[in-house]
């Protein structure tokens, strides 16, 4: 009985060898084998999520249509997860890009999230001369500092999405410009006050600079304070009690974590009489309606998706997002872009060689769901009218609207875009205060 | 009101609304290490089940709020004694090894959390929505039922501490475990009843907190630094010095906020140095020699 069982162990383990070898044979069998792309993100987190939501729509778009044509063979294309943790743990990112270029060979990488991730990990892609397409962090010295200080390193790296901090802050100045229009007209302000609330990070340390600059002297309005929560502050009751004792018409956000769903949700339950625009991260997200319980209502944030209509693509990859994965794309989803990118630059160059896709990757001229993607010297997404130029959001009763660029700015016309709405307590506070 | 009258109604009130969270959870550290002798550091990760356990059942089961309370408070208990069975009390006599399994057994809570609901950022409604004026701030009646739910807890925790034989044998132990069990006290039954009721007051803190904070994954580590300060500021194991600890970092921490709005970040490491600065007079807190006294 026990010689029985020793046999049908050994013939077991016999067979599972000779299938183990022998799939990848058949495989290669089969056809060339495929791209790997490897997609990096933190994918415990809604941001990694929408990394690979974006890159699996492209990769069936295109496996569908038949793969990528590099010279004479088509190859389909393979994605690849690489949960980088950077959330958590930023310093985790660099260690799984390099098993993911190491072990599992991908060709190709694209994601990253937080700065302080992003910096480490494309350090390891350009050591291996791999291509990174960053698709989820705006620090300008990801490319600047980098791609025109040290072009051979660093000529692999470019960014499809966000656009790059600068220009992120010149939208939101231009945002508050028009909201501080508005509120002069509405309630009849002469000078309106301005709070600024930032989370304490790096990233935001600039922005801050400007406003405190800009908000006095171009905007023409008074700076009452700035606020500096921590990034994952659960209460910021005393903040906004010390904003409203301030006199805000206008509370100017700055901030990617957590703090933004506390913040929200207090500035709206306990009815702050100022209005709430800026960058607010959280907001993007449809779950954000849920999480303050309806109080983030009228909250405005700066955006890269929305219901308009900035190209004839951006409804269907927006609705068919929604339909299939019941979030809005947050800018992380600009993978989808990125491999669409990458797809026509290797088709261009014929071959996976990366010196000769990153020439391709230079020459793109994209029409796209987000605007007209153009690489400028730094490799950068170009931002402006006629190029990419992001857009504002705000929650309105449950909906998350597009409120600008309004029309006509820089002669520019979204369908879709709706009127900016002041809440009305704010409206009622300050015309019940001047009475 | 002139101004500074208005300042510092402002900063009595959010202060105040500051304090309670951090009242519930250090008079729960403190009873189990004053009763125990353990520091469980997995603390604030029977605050964090207590949270999502509320979330799970309120949103995303339909289940009535008292109903959800009794099953979450149910729940973390069972949880505390479990977890006090199957992992402090056979390493009980290593100190070192129980502060690190504590700490080991809260990140595992961290990783089944994100496991089960992954990183996204949860909310609740509000056990009571709405708020009113207190002294010309903006108060929410969920901060003033926490506040009437630690005053709540802390009298009957008091009443069971001084009037009942539970209490008596939990202070008991607390002055000498050895003598009370030549004494016949069961020290290990006290001890695992000590763990309960002060995880199940994590629990509460949980609770409370569910329809106020952004529930995450992660939610258990900041409130443990400020515990642990509130703690060994107030004197490690003295209840009333929890409270009387949690009542100073709460005000430190707000005064930050408005009176150095830019340095709001800082409120944290202002009430670590403000721990610092009061050990370095008194090394065993507050009231670490009153409590000995009194007990």
């Amino acid at each position: 009985m026990h010689k029985v069982t020793s046999a049908l162990l050994v013939l077991v383990m016999g067979l599972t060898a000779v299938l183990a070898t022998g799939c990848p044979r058949r495989q290669e069998a089969v056809g060339p084998p495929p791209i790997k792309i490897g997609i990096a993100g933190p994918m415990a987190f809604l941001q990694g999520e929408h990394h690979w939501y974006g890159a699996l729509m492209a990769q069936e778009e295109i496996n569908a249509a038949g793969g990528v044509q590099v010279g004479d063979t088509k190859r389909l294309i393979e994605l690849v997860k690489i949960d980088t943790n950077e959330i958590l743990s930023p310093e985790d990112a660099a260690t799984a890009v390099e098993k993911a270029i190491t072990v599992d060979k991908v060709d190709f990488l694209m994601g990253g999230f937080r700065t302080e991730g992003v910096f480490p990990m494309t350090e390891v892609a350009m050591d291996h001369k791999k291509i990174f397409m960053i698709c989820g962090s705006a620090t300008n010295e990801l490319l600047e500092g980098r791609v025109d200080k040290d072009y051979e390193r660093y000529k692999y790296l470019f960014r499809v999405t966000p656009i790059r901090s600068t220009d992120l802050a010149k939208v939101c100045f231009e945002m508050l410009g028009y909201v501080g229009v508005i509120m002069r007209q509405a309630l009849g302000l002469e000078k309106p006050k301005v709070a600024i609330l930032a989370e304490r990070l790096l990233w935001n340390e600039a922005m801050i600079a400007a406003a405190q600059q800009l908000i006095p002297t171009r905007l023409g309005m008074e700076l009452v304070g700035v606020w500096r929560p921590s990034a994952t502050a659960t209460d910021v009751t005393a903040e906004l009690t010390a904003i409203k004792a301030a006199g805000a018409h206008i509370i100017f956000t700055i901030n990617s974590g957590p703090v933004g769903i506390t913040y929200a949700r207090q500035w709206g339950e306990l009815e702050i009489p100022a209005v709430s625009i800026g960058i607010n991260v959280e907001a993007q997200k449809l779950g954000f309606w849920d999480a303050t319980q309806g109080y983030g209502n009228y909250d405005t944030t700066l955006n890269t998706y929305g219901k308009v209509r900035i190209t004839d693509l951006t409804l269907p990859f927006y609705d068919q997002f929604v339909e299939r994965f019941g979030e809005c794309p947050a800018y992380t989803a600009g993978t989808y872009e990125a491999l669409h990118i990458l797809a026509a630059a290797i088709e261009r160059a014929a071959t996976l060689d990366a010196d000769a896709v990153v020439a391709e990757l230079e020459k793109t001229d994209k029409h796209s769901a987000t605007g007209r993607i153009v690489f400028d010297n730094l490799h950068d997404v170009t931002w402006g009218p006629g190029y990419v130029t992001g857009i504002m959001t705000q929650w309105q009763d449950g909906e998350l609207v597009v409120v600008w660029p309004y029309p006509g700015w820089q002669g520019l016309h979204y369908e879709g875009v709706v009127s900016y709405k002041i809440p009305p307590r704010v409206v009622q506070y300050w015309l019940g205060q001047s009475k | 009101m002139r101004g500074e009258t208005r300042l510092l109604a402002r900063i009595l009130v959010a202060g105040l609304m500051n304090v309670g969270v951090y009242a519930l959870l250090a008079v729960g550290f403190s009873l189990i290490f004053g009763a125990a002798r353990i520091i469980n550091l997995c603390h604030t990760g029977f605050y964090m089940i207590g949270a999502y356990s509320m979330f799970l059942l309120v949103v995303s089961r339909g289940w009535p709020v008292l109903w959800a309370i009794f099953a979450t408070l149910v729940v973390v208990a069972v949880l505390g004694i479990a977890v006090y069975k199957l992992i402090i009390d056979p390493l009980r006599e290593h100190e070192a090894t129980v502060l690190i399994v504590t700490l080991a057994t809260a990140v595992l809570i961290q990783e089944v959390l994100l496991i089960l609901f992954g990183g996204h950022f949860r909310g609740m409604p509000s056990l009571i929505p709405g708020y009113t004026t207190v002294l010309g701030v903006r108060v929410t009646y969920q901060y003033l039922l926490t506040l009437g739910v630690v005053a709540v807890a802390s009298l009957g925790l008091w009443a069971m501490l001084q009037r009942t034989r539970l209490g008596i044998a939990i202070r008991a132990t607390a002055q000498d475990r050895e003598v009370a069990n030549l004494m016949g006290m069961d020290v290990t039954r006290v001890a695992t009843v000590t763990m309960a009721i002060g995880v199940a007051l994590a629990g509460v803190a949980g609770i409370m907190v569910a329809p106020i904070y952004v529930l995450e994954p992660h939610m258990w580590q900041p409130p443990l630094v400020t515990i642990l300060a509130v703690v060994v500021l107030g004197g490690l194991g003295s209840i009333k010095g929890s409270f009387v600890g949690a009542v100073i970092l709460a005000f430190a921490e707000v005064l930050v906020v408005f009176l150095v709005p830019q340095g709001a970040f800082l409120k944290a490491a202002l009430a670590l140095g403000l721990m610092l600065a009061i050990l370095l007079i008194r090394p065993e807190g507050l009231f670490g020699v009153a409590f000995e006294g009194e007990r």
